[in-house]
Order: C-alpha cells, then sequence, then structure tokens
C-alpha cells in the first residue's frame, strides 16, 4: 500500500475540479490526481501515491547518482578489488 | 530513462555491496524505517548479501502493521452496520482485531470495498446518497496528502455522507522514541524516501544530532537502498552523524510544500497509540475540529471498546528493531500469512510476512526449492 511508484504522465485534464492525469506504468494505465504538482507536464515521471503524484522525479538528479555509482564500479573493475583495497 | 530498470542493475549493486565490505571494520546495526524498503531488501536478498558486520533491523514504517488495535476494531464495527459502505486500502482486510478482520464482515453481508485512493471513496459516496460512506484513513505522512485532500473533495462537492477513521502516524517521533529508548540497538537510519518526498528532510538534523546517530534518505529498489546502506556505513566508519539525501531524484530538502499545506488545513498533530509499542506522544494526525462532521468517530457511535491482542505475538519489539520475525515462538508455525495472528504477517511491507514470503524461516535447501525467491547478483 505505501508503495510508491513511478510513472509517466500521459495526459492531464480537469475533473470535478481536480487535476488529474492518465499516468503510465511500464504499458499499465491508471488515474491520478495532480493536484500536488501544478509545475507538472506531459511527459514528466512522478512518484504515485495511492493515486496521487507526491513528487516529480528529477532526470538531473538521478543522472548524477547513476554517474557515481557507475565511476565506482568501474574504478573497481579497472583495479580489481583488491588494489582498492589496497589503496 | 524510466526510473526502474536503472536502480536494478545486478552490477551496480553488486559493486555498491562489495564496497560496503571493503569500507566496513566492525559491526554495525541500521534500521530501515519503511516497510516496502525491508520488503525490497528482503525480496532482493540484501540482507544476505551484505558483509556479516551489517545488522538490518526493520521499522515501524509499515502504516498497516501500526494502525492500533482499537481503531480496527471500531472499523469493524461500522463496516458491519447495514447503511455504511465500508472503504479501505486492500491490506486492511486481513489485519487482525480483537474478534476477525474486516473479510469476515464482509463474508457476513457487510458492504466493504477496497479503493485504490481515497477519491475512489468520495464518488462511491457521490453514487450512494443514501448510504454512510467511510473511508479508512490510515498510514504515515505519505498517504496523508491523498486522505486529506479526499476530505475538501467530499467538503466541496457538497456531500454529507463521507467520513474517515483517521489514524494518521508521523515518521520523526517513531524515530525518538527508538533512539530515547534504554534498550536501543539502532546506530544508523534509512529514512523513508517516500515520507521525505511530501515532508522533505529539513526536520531530521535536530534527530541526527540529538542521538549522534546518521540518516540517510533512501529510496526503494535494490540500488537505492545499497547506495542508502553505503551512505551510512561511510559516515558510521568516519564517526559522522549528518543528514544526506541518497533519493535526490525524488526528494528535496523542503519537500512537497503544497501538499504538506494541505495536511495542515486539514490534519493537526495529536498523540497516537501505535499497534504492539504503546502510546508515542503527539506522534501522529487527527481531523481538526472545523472537519468533525467527516469524522467517522464522532459520526458513529461505537460505544466502549475492550481489545484483546494475541498474546504470542511480539510485533511490537520487531516494530523497534529489538527482535527479528524467526525470534517469535509462532513466526511459521502458528502465524502464518493465511492465519495471521499480528498485523506484521499482514501487510505485503511487515517484516513478519517478508520474512515468510521469502524464506527466512526455511533451510538453504528448502529455498533452493522454491521459485520464488529473487536473488540479486546470484548467477542464474
Ligand atoms: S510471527 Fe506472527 S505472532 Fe509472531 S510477531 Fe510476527 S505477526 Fe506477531
Amino acid at each position: 500500500m505505501c508503495l510508491g511508484v513511478p510513472g509517466k504522465i500521459t495526459t492531464i485534464y480537469e475533473s470535478e475540479g481536480l487535476r488529474m492525469g492518465r499516468i503510465d506504468f511500464g504499458g499499465t494505465l491508471r488515474e491520478a490526481c495532480l493536484a500536488y504538482v501544478p509545475e507538472a507536464t506531459i511527459g514528466d515521471y512522478a512518484v504515485i501515491h495511492v493515486g496521487f503524484a507526491i513528487s516529480l522525479l528529477s532526470e538531473d538528479e538521478a543522472q548524477a547518482t547513476l554517474a557515481t555509482l557507475r565511476e565506482m564500479a568501474d574504478l573497481e573493475e579497472e583495479l580489481g578489488p583488491e588494489a582498492i583495497a589496497d589503496s | 530513462m524510466k526510473y526502474v530498470t536503472e536502480y536494478r542493475d545486478a552490477e551496480l549493486v553488486g559493486a555498491t555491496i562489495r564496497e560496503i565490505g571493503r569500507i566496513v571494520t566492525r559491526p554495525w546495526v541500521i534500521m530501515e524505517i519503511c516497510g516496502g524498503q525491508t520488503h525490497a531488501i528482503v525480496r532482493h536478498g540484501i540482507d544476505q548479501l551484505l558483509p556479516p558486520e551489517i545488522e538490518l533491523v526493520h521499522g515501524p514504517g509499515c502504516p498497516v502493521c501500526v494502525t492500533p488495535l482499537e481503531l480496527i476494531d471500531k472499523a469493524l464495527d461500522i463496516a458491519a452496520r447495514p447503511n455504511a459502505i465500508f472503504t479501505s486500502y486492500g491490506d486492511m482486510l486481513r489485519v487482525p482485531g480483537s474478534n476477525g478482520d474486516l473479510f469476515a464482515v464482509r463474508a457476513a453481508g457487510g458492504d466493504v470495498r477496497v479503493v485504490y485512493s481515497p477519491l475512489d471513496a468520495v464518488k462511491i459516496a457521490q453514487a450512494n446518497p443514501d448510504k454512510e460512506v467511510v473511508f479508512f484513513a490510515i498510514g504515515f505522512e505519505t498517504t496523508a496528502p491523498a486522505n486529506a485532500m479526499s476530505v475538501l473533495q467530499a467538503r466541496a462537492l457538497g456531500l454529507t455522507n463521507y467520513s474517515v477513521l483517521v489514524s494518521h502516524v508521523c515518521v520523526p517521533p517513531a524515530m525518538h522514541a527508538i533512539l530515547g529508548s534504554p534498550l536501543n540497538r539502532v546506530q544508523g537510519f534509512l529514512a523513508a524516501g517516500h515520507v521525505n518526498a511530501v515532508m522533505g528532510y529539513w526536520e531530521y538534523p535536530a534527530i541526527a544530532e540529538r542521538y549522534h546517530v546518521p540518516i540517510v534518505v533512501t529510496g526503494f529498489e535494490p540500488l537505492d537502498v545499497a547506495t542508502g546502506i553505503l551512505a551510512v556505513v561511510r559516515q558510521l566508519e568516519e564517526g559522522r552523524a549528518e543528514v544526506e539525501n541518497a533519493y535526490g531524484r525524488a526528494v528535496t530538502l523542503a519537500g512537497n510544500t503544497l501538499a504538506q499545506q494541505v495536511i495542515d488545513q486539514v490534519f493537526a498533530v495529536r498523540d497516537r497509540q501505535w499497534r504492539g509499542v504503546g502510546l508515542i506522544p503527539a506522534s501522529g494526525w487527527g481531523l481538526r475540529p472545523e472537519f468533525a462532521d467527516f469524522d467517522a468517530e464522532t459520526r458513529f457511535d461505537v460505544g466502549e471498546i475492550r481489545t484483546q491482542e494475541s498474546p504470542a505475538c511480539i510485533a511490537g519489539q520487531i516494530l523497534q528493531g529489538l527482535k527479528k520475525p524467526h525470534d517469535c515462538p509462532a513466526f511459521g508455525v502458528q502465524c502464518t500469512p493465511e492465519t495471521p495472528l499480528g498485523a506484521t504477517m499482514v501487510s505485503s511491507e511487515g517484516a513478519c510476512a517478508a520474512y515468510y514470503r521469502y524464506g527466512r524461516h526455511l533451510t538453504i535447501d528448502d529455498l533452493r526449492a522454491t521459485n520464488d525467491v529473487v536473488y540479486l547478483g546470484q548467477p542464474s
């Protein structure tokens, strides 16, 4: 229940006075309320939790984290785990 | 970028876990607060891949697990009434009350419906003006924006037949309670990323400083969890106790301020009982007096409730990081997901259910015989 899941906003519309959107979860479409992410535009990814978008995902931040981890993994591969352990 | 597969990359998870092994010099106890993370850890076998120095204990962040028995009993009482439609997140239906669960109420003819979002419950109220529609508004800071919006929406639509049975709890007071206990073993925290997506993490430096514990905001995919653990271990090894954000793609320091405003408009801070743990002062939210008309507890007089918890269940100690599920004599014997004695065996986020589902009660040979266990980094 508490698991927020990332999904892609495919359409945005209004229903009963609330800003809503259709969200694509890897092929499965569901409706979610976008009232808490007024800056959202079509194509953005958001964390959806019990039918509400609670935050938009930042691609820059995501890439930065992955890049740091890849660097760590590459360094390990280049030098071998023992080499790092000795350093 | 899909924000899922990238974070299940076995190679990166493996490298991160080896890095933890490289820097760790002594034993550390780390608590993941959120049941969603507990589930990810056990499902992907991260607890078994980590170096033996790292012990993960599982926190109270499973809303289904900590919703007090008294409120479950109230829910059962209301759901059984002939003019009521009782709506709830699906996980709550099997949670044992003192006498039975919501499934049993439904089997006996009660109108109990599972909804995905509280806005669905509002729609049911619109469609059934002659019925009282009650939504079981449980959860942490993550479900509060949705639950609060359902009340505002019901008011905007002029509905007089919608009410919420509120049981909201908050993470920071639980961290204080755990760290302040003389029995505490927790030396570092993985904070629940989606709670922080809503609330930010500006409340946490005071906790990190006061108890000298590192707190790392962490996501839910295996790579997120591994990265969060690495950040905590780095701090512990270097003697630091800081707040770090390892889930930057979804979380900012300030959080979702719009959601915080709506929560504050609808809910006010109050003491809350936590199932198995007891009363924690100022640890949750209830409806503000302006919204009393939407409060199921005042709308339905349920009289005095006498709760009866299973005497065998040690879930309270598990939720505080003092015990593990297999320390419970009932685990996997009298207590299974089909016949749960405690709430932690019910919810997919409960520690007992996760240990059971992924075979932590089985031997290695039993495990080899099951196909249900997903091990990261294990050659397939
Ligand atoms: S195994 Fe069952 S009885 Fe034991 S602590 Fe977990 S939920 Fe309670």
